[in-house]
């Protein structure tokens, strides 16, 4: 899926994650992320994003991820629901 | 109505800390929110949000029932393209018609086709919330043979209706009715509206006697802090368990006898007065007090 516009999804209430995705011009996929459990989960959350992006056929984007204790489900359907605004 | 149905509590659809909660709250049946609750700029956010959320939360021996938009908005048919494929228990169709009714139930065939889920596992919970609804409640629930209940929405109902909506629910009085009685023939949930203001207890207790002397069989919950005074209410009170149970007893004793009508307490026992014993025992056996 291409990413055309850029669209938001998500909230910054705790259990939730806010997502920002644009398209990228350099190519490729860009995370940046912040977490309030970036410590502990942070290279879990990572994962789960890149996993949903890959799911999503998504191969350029930049992702700007604000996690506020969300779960995978939440992650999932916010960055599902940020690629289809965008496309 | 094996199922204990006594609270439905409702859950805004678009919010992951309660939805993620909602298994472990105590109500009977849980409703995620896709209509009211959800902004019209994230339905399809709170859409997906649910979807996942069902596939992936335990919600233990909670019913999981999902309000969809209605289908004339557009966002109902999306809503059940996307939910019904994750199998919640039951679809909440608000504002249901008769035409509404038939086309979810057509398309939760297909879908169970497709998905290989077992024909008919789906149900369905028409939202009764418009003078029209009253008036053809009895049609709506024949509309399909999934439809295992019905909720009042009384706010809705009352704006249909030009009228107030006051504290003491005198104006909604005729439609507890019709939603009881209904409900009772067809042998499914009749559940009232909610209650909304959470600092009057006393009020809202009285509510739901209100409701239950009318012979609805459980309330809605718009928050966790409901639910608990909606149990105690609608659970059979000692006294009448130990009545039903006494009354059983006679009755069994009167057969061996072959008697048909006898008397206990000095009042005529009969076949309407065991058959209503048997019920409290089965709301006593399902709530967990026998």
């Amino acid at each position: 899926m291409e990413i055309k516009v850029p669209a938001k999804a998500g909230t910054m209430e705790s259990n939730d994650i806010y997502i920002m995705i644009q398209p990228n011009d350099e190519g490729g996929i860009q995370l940046d992320l912040e977490s309030i459990v970036m410590a502990q989960f942070g290279k879990q959350i990572k994962e789960t994003i890149l996993a949903t992006l890959e799911e999503l056929d998504v191969k350029d984007a930049h992702i700007i991820a604000k996690d506020r204790g969300a779960l995978d489900y939440t992650i999932r359907a916010r960055i599902e629901t940020a690629v289809k605004r965008a496309i | 109505m094996e199922r204990l149905r006594r609270t439905m509590l409702f859950m805004p659809g678009n919010n992951p800390s309660m939805l993620q909660s909602a298994g472990i709250l105590g109500a009977d049946s849980v409703i995620l929110d896709l209509e009211d609750a959800v902004s019209i700029t994230e339905k399809d956010s709170a859409r997906i949000l649910v979807r996942n959320a069902i596939k992936n939360i335990n919600f233990y021996d909670t019913e999981v029932v999902v309000r969809i938009n209605p289908l004339s908005s557009g966002f109902g048919i999306k809503d059940i393209e996307e939910v019904a494929r994750v199998k919640p228990d039951a679809l909440m169709v608000a504002k249901a018609t008769e035409e509404d009714i038939s086309t979810v139930c057509g398309m939760l065939e297909k879908i169970e086709e497709e998905e290989g889920f077992e024909k008919g596992s789906i149900k369905l919970f028409p939202l009764i919330e418009t003078a029209y609804g009253i008036e053809n409640i009895s049609s709506i629930i024949a509309s399909s043979y999934r439809v295992i209940g019905v909720l009042l929405g009384a706010e809705d109902l009352t704006a249909d209706l030009g009228i107030k909506r006051t504290r003491e629910g005198e104006e909604i009085f005729y439609a507890r009715n019709k939603v009881a009685s209904v409900c009772r023939a067809y042998k499914i949930s009749a559940i009232d509206t909610p209650f909304a203001d959470m600092d009057d207890i006393e009020g809202f207790k009285k509510d739901i006697q209100k409701a239950k002397s009318l012979g609805l069989t459980g309330k809605a919950a718009i928050n966790p802090r409901q639910i608990d005074t909606i149990h105690e209410i609608f659970a059979p009170s000692l006294e009448e368990i130990d009545y039903a149970k006494r009354v059983m007893k006679a009755t069994e004793e009167a057969k061996k006898e072959g008697i048909g009508v006898f008397s206990l307490d000095g009042k005529m026992v009969d076949a309407p007065i065991i058959a209503r014993a048997e019920d409290i025992l089965k709301n006593a056996r399902l709530a967990g007090l026998l």
